[in-house]
């Protein structure tokens, strides 16, 4: 066994593995990042492509706004555009209650800085005419953006690669502990790494590596389903979410519309598998078509998902361990860990390298699951439960924190029949 | 009693049909076509007096005897044309018929889906007037239609000489034959080839037909571009000794044998395996068409066997559910049939030989060539990114950063030529870069797709 010496041991090249390892890189540490598979492939690869700000949870607009400034500067950073595109974020209320609920989003983003606009009836039709007339207001972010998210994680692993960065494929952390002022970390492949520092990015599987230092967070994984049409003139220019969370799409400049729906589907870390249920083929489709009338007759060509990690409380777990010093989590994205990866990875290298971040990221301790977390509104309302709980994640294992989870209906996403095919 | 259901109106799918309904079951069967019949048998449209009998030959008998027995069935069963079936979920199907949404509900499955053309790119065969040889049979037998005046057969298939002979019969010039795959394959190929003799013999005939009827005839070309600014206008290709050529036509027919059409299979829970004979992932199953429990498979969606293993095959899986299901004919024909459709099988694997699939060769499609005509994607486009640094090896991760098969088609046409074309890139076995996954919806379906009548 060859024993391989590197500051810094990154576990997962996903998005926030690779641009921790590409900022550590920046400030001169050897690193060595190790993927199970590919970088890029699972979470970091099948997003949406969605940089949004507005309606985040408040307590995270100092790291997303910084993490925004870095997707600003993602081609002098890494040299490559990516397709991101500032295209605005339209966020739609169908009713007085959820237009209350927009407005209350937009009094956070504003406090922080952002500019957002309020629209009314008159407003949206005259700006966005094929929008139907259900949507009775809207707030718009100019400074929400996408990207392309099949092209950023490699991309950005390639940057690091540059930097200097070590990077193993196909290769599996399966032990990890410490050992005197470091890390010992241990592959399937028979080999070691010895290293000062670990960080933790192992998206939904990272409960598996925090459970090597014996602590651990009720993660599950789920998969938002994802759907595309044809390709249809390019005429919807910025990305559009209804508040009630029925569907969100943006339309590529080359003409094919992505869109995707709540409620989110269990997904299997363990057979790699993030099944789309037809049946949520048709609800997406059913709630564009009420959104854009003028789509009915565009197709839907592809489906797809990702494996993403949830947490109860939505937000995910960033920072130092709570058990072991030198180890440095950050996994839990909940669905929105694309427009903060930079961000993340940043403030993961400043910690590694100063000790400290400028950043406030106390809401994102894993010590909170110390403690009972209250459970946010989205967690109950965006996801097939009894699905989740039957997923059999630490989520069903644990004393479960809601009867609806506890409960075992007859799970409906994840098949009995036919049986899912093995990736 | 258990719902049984049956994609696929093909000769596969009307045999099975046939087998459960004499035994008293009456299943639904599903097909997207507006006629039963399928590909090989496939009926005029209505009100078209074609000849039949001049077009399908030595195959007119069979042809009248599968719609005959089809009308026969119909009153037994419970027949669902226009409906198209795009997905599964648990024991349901999720179809679209006349633009609405309907579920089917099934406890066993039979899907016999058929196939459809295999393609090689080559510079110039997104052009207006280039068809797949199985479109170019379609609209002749469809609608009375030629591609062309003057049309040209490219690519390796014995169905190129039989469709350039139906063309002749609805007399279009047919300025060439080109097959990729030498003649000395054919001999090769022989002994297998010999396993169903009268089929072999019609291939001689075919053969025989086009020579005496002076059809320029060409074995092992090498295709070099399909000219033309707007529409076709040429073909361009190295004969068999090397001699450059060039040949006017303003269509031309392209075909590479048949590759099945798993999807639904695929969705309903079938494993694949990479087959060396056709160069194909194709679905497993028993010998009995057998592929999951209240799974069955039958016809060239299972595997290529043309028509009558496709009859052969259908009729085989209709008693394999039959058998399982507790319901025993009193006399047993499963060795019988077991016995032909190998047969029949193996004669493919002759074929599969006989007219090669170029594989390997593609790795000299140049690179300008487009891969992926939904999303109009280059062979240099899949290189390139293959060679950039921590660039992708599996075709899934190809399709993800080139889009190439991501398009409309979903990569059943550009899938078997990105198979080969990163594969060879890559210094890999074809199977070793992994195979192309689907997902529903297997055919795009529009968004406002009518919801479900619920009776
Ligand atoms: C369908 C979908 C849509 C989404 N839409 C959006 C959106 O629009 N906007 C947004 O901001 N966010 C979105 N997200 C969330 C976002 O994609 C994720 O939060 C983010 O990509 C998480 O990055 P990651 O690096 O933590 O995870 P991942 O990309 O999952 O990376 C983790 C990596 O760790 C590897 N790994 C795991 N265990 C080991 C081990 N033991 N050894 C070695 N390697 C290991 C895995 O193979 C994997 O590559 C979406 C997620 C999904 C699934
Ligand atoms: C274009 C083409 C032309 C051919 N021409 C000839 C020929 O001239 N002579 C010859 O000997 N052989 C020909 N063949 C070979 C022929 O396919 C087989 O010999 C034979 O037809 C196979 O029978 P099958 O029942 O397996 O499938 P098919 O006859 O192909 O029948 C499959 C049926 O399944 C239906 N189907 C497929 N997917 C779905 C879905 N998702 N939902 C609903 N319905 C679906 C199709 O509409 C079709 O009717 C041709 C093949 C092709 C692809």
């Amino acid at each position: 066994m060859t024993k391989r010496q590197a500051d810094v041991v990154v576990v997962g090249g996903g998005l926030i593995g690779a641009w921790t390892a590409f900022f550590l890189a920046r400030r001169g540490r050897k690193v060595v990042l190790i993927e199970k598979g590919v970088v890029g492939a699972q979470s970091s690869g099948t997003n949406f492509g969605n940089l949004r700000l507005q309606g985040r949870f408040p307590g995270q607009y100092p790291l997303s706004l910084r993490s925004q400034a870095l997707w600003e500067d993602i081609e002098n950073l890494i040299g490559d555009r990516c397709e991101f595109h500032q295209s605005g974020h339209l966020y739609i209320a169908f009713n007085a209650a959820e237009r209350e609920k927009l407005e209350a989003y937009a009094a956070v983003s504003e406090s922080y800085g952002l500019t957002i606009e309020h629209l009314g009836p008159a407003d949206l039709t005259r700006r966005y005419p094929w929008l139907s007339t259900r949507a009775v207001a809207a707030t718009f972010s100019p400074r929400d953006a996408t990207a392309n998210p099949r092209l950023v994680t490699p991309a950005v692993a390639r940057a690091a690669k540059a930097l200097g960065v070590e990077i193993l494929e196909h290769c599996t952390v399966t032990h990890a502990r410490r050992d005197g002022a470091g890390f010992i970390v241990e592959t399937a492949d028979g080999r070691s790494f010895g290293s000062d520092h670990l960080v933790n990015s192992a998206g939904a599987w990272a409960g598996e590596i925090a459970e090597m230092f014996g602590e651990s967070a009720p993660l599950f994984p789920a998969g938002p389903p994802q759907f595309v049409t044809e390709p249809f003139p390019y005429f919807l220019f910025p990305s559009v979410q209804a508040v009630d969370g029925t569907v969100i799409f943006r339309q590529i400049p080359r003409g094919n519309i992505i869109l995707a729906g709540y409620p989110r589907t269990a997904a299997d870390p363990i057979r790699n598998r993030a099944p789309v249920p037809p049946s949520k083929t048709l609800a997406a489709m059913r709630h564009l078509a009420a959104v854009v009338p003028a789509l009915r007759h565009c197709h839907v060509i592809r489906v797809w998902s990702g494996i993403e990690g949830y947490l109860p409380d939505m937000i995910p777990v960033i920072g130092p361990s709570a058990t072991t010093e030198g180890l440095f989590h950050a996994f839990g994205f909940c669905g929105h860990g694309f427009q903060i990866g930079p961000g993340v990875g940043l403030c993961l290298s400043e910690m590694i390298c100063d000790g400290r971040t400028e950043t406030p990221l106390e809401p994102f301790s894993i010590a909170r699951f110390r403690g009972t977390v209250a459970e946010d509104e989205k967690f109950r309302r965006e996801f097939d439960r009894p699905a989740a709980a039957e997923k059999g994640g630490p989520w069903a294992r644990r004393a479960s924190p809601s009867p609806a989870a506890a409960r075992s209906i007859p799970c409906a996403a994840a098949p009995r029949w036919p049986r899912c095919p093995t990736r | 009693m258990a719902e049984v259901v049956i994609v696929g109106a093909g000769p596969a799918g009307i045999r099975a049909a046939g087998v459960l309904a004499a035994q008293g079951l009456r299943p639904i069967l599903v097909d997207e076509g507006r006629q039963a019949g399928g590909q090989g048998y496939r009926h005029p449209s209505p009100g078209l007096a074609l000849d039949m009998d001049a077009l399908m030959g030595t195959e007119a008998g069979k042809y009248r005897a599968l719609h005959a027995d089809f009308a026969e069935l119909l009153p037994l069963i419970d027949y669902r044309p226009r409906t198209l079936v795009w997905g599964i979920e648990e024991r349901r199907l999720h179809c679209m018929r006349d633009g609405r949404q309907m579920t089917i509900p099934f406890d066993v499955l039979v899907i016999a889906t058929g196939a459809m053309d295999r393609v090689a790119p080559l510079p110039g065969w997104t052009l207006p007037g280039v068809f797949t040889l199985g479109g170019a049979q379609a609209v002749l037998k469809d609608q009375g239609c030629l591609i062309g005046r003057r049309v040209a057969f490219l690519g390796a298939s014995p169905l190129l000489s039989l469709a350039a002979l139906q063309y002749r019969k609805l007399s279009a010039q047919v300025v060439a034959v080109c097959d990729t795959s030498p003649f000395r394959d054919k001999i090769a190929a022989l002994p297998r080839l010999a396993a169903v003799p009268r089929t072999l013999a019609r291939g001689i005939a075919y053969l025989a037909a086009l020579k005496s009827a002076r059809v320029p005839l060409f074995h092992g070309v090498t295709p070099l571009a399909i000219e033309g600014d707007r529409e076709v206008t040429a073909l361009r290709f190295l004969d068999g000794r090397g001699r450059e050529r060039r040949i006017t036509c303003d269509a031309v027919a392209l075909g590479y044998g048949l590759k099945p059409e798993t999807q639904l299979a695929e969705l309903a829970g079938a494993r694949f395996a990479f087959d060396a004979h056709f160069r194909l992932w194709l679905p497993v199953t028993d010998e009995d068409g057998r592929a999951g429990e209240g799974l069955y498979l039958a016809g060239d969606g299972a595997t290529i066997g043309g028509a009558d293993a496709a009859e052969a095959s259908g009729t085989l899986a209709a008693l394999a559910v039959l058998h399982d299901l507790g319901l025993r004919p009193s006399v047993d024909e499963r060795p019988a049939l077991r016995r032909r459709l190998a047969r029949l099988r193996r004669f493919q694997h002759g074929l599969a030989r006989a007219f090669r699939w170029p594989g390997p060769a593609l790795s000299r499609v140049p690179d300008e060539v487009t891969v992926c005509r939904c999303e109009h994607v280059t062979a240099g486009d899949i290189r390139r990114a293959m060679d950039a640094d921590l660039g992708p090896v599996d075709v899934n991760r190809v399709k993800a950063i080139t889009r190439c098969g991501m398009g409309r088609c979903q990569g059943r046409v550009c899938g078997p030529a990105l198979q080969e074309i990163a594969a060879a890139h890559a210094g890999l076995e074809a199977e070793a870069v992994g195979r192309l996954r689907g997902q529903a919806p297997v055919k795009p379906i529009p968004i406002g797709l009518l919801a479900e009548e619920h009776a």
